[in-house]
């Protein structure tokens, strides 16, 4: 349990530094890659609770975050087409893509009870991280209103997730 | 008229029902209408009579729920819409489950 805790810190912390790292304004073709991996981790991340859990608060969480991020990444696929935009990969999304590994290895390990919570905390924790992201420095750095509009969306859409995540954890408990 | 302008042309019925006040979500059916587009109920507050019938039409491409806690549930899934029959009891704040800061009110009137 130790170590799920100290893993769990340092992935947030990897977090924190990925996005604080970023002193420079993201540009479009940077930030729609960043929000589109944002959206692939946390799709992936349920795909791995579907193959293990059973718990059915849990089994409904994951399955909306992983029709949900896959809509919302249907809308920013279909934007950057529309804009000819080409999603640039960059420090951020590399950084985001190696803790989101980590978390998953992590994650891997565990089972049952112990699964369901780390894997809801991190979702938790995950959406904050992201959301802060949006809020802080995605969003006031798009200069496409469409892509700035999709990415308020997107927020809405987190924080809803965000919300729905600390529900699931309420109910763990 | 294409499916398209028809759905448009709702909307912008609804718009103006909505800018002309609290009850007027109502439609020609009797049915109380609340669009749920870019995560937002609206109009996030309604008046209904009991017996009548609240219709939810999810424009998003994401489900949503219209939850109230400890009582009844709606499923509305994206892009369809989905009813709910009003009781007497029915004056209740709902969210959505799936995007809790989505929140709407039920007032039942006379
Ligand atoms: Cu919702």
């Amino acid at each position: 349990m130790k170590t799920h805790f100290a893993a769990l810190a340092a992935t947030c912390l990897a977090l924190s530094a990925t996005f604080a790292m970023a002193a420079d304004k993201p540009t479009d073709p940077q930030i729609a890659h960043i929000a589109y991996s944002a959206g692939v981790i946390d799709v992936e991340a349920a795909e791995l609770a579907l193959s293990k859990t059973k718990t059915p608060d849990v089994v409904a969480f994951a399955q909306s975050m992983q029709k949900d991020h896959e809509a919302v990444n249907d809308m920013a696929l279909a934007l950057v087409k529309k804009l000819n935009v080409i999603p640039e990969d960059n420090a951020t999304s590399q950084a985001l893509a190696k803790a989101a590994e980590e978390r998953r290895t992590e994650l891997g390990k565990l089972d049952g009870a112990a699964f369901d919570k780390a894997y809801i905390d991190n979702e938790v924790a995950y959406h904050r991280q992201v959301n802060g992201a949006l809020e802080t420095l995605l969003i006031p750095s798009a200069q496409n209103a469409e892509l700035k509009s999709l990415l308020e969306t997107g927020l809405k859409l987190f924080q809803g997730h965000q919300q729905h995540a600390e529900h699931v954890a309420a109910g763990l408990k | 008229m294409t499916p398209d302008l028809l759905s448009r042309r709702q909307l912008l019925m609804t718009g103006a029902a909505v800018l002309a006040g609290g009850a007027s979500a109502r439609a020609h059916n009797g049915k109380v209408h609340v669009m749920i587009e870019n995560l937002g109920f609206q109009p996030a507050d309604i008046d209904v009579k009991a017996g009548e019938t609240i219709e939810w039409i999810n424009r998003d491409p994401f489900a949503h729920t219209a939850t109230v806690k400890g009582g009844w549930e709606v499923l509305i899934p994206p892009g369809k819409s989905a009813t709910h029959v009003a009781t007497a009891d029915d004056t209740v704040g709902y969210y959505c489950r799936f995007h809790p800061n989505m929140t709407g009110r039920i007032k039942v009137v006379a």
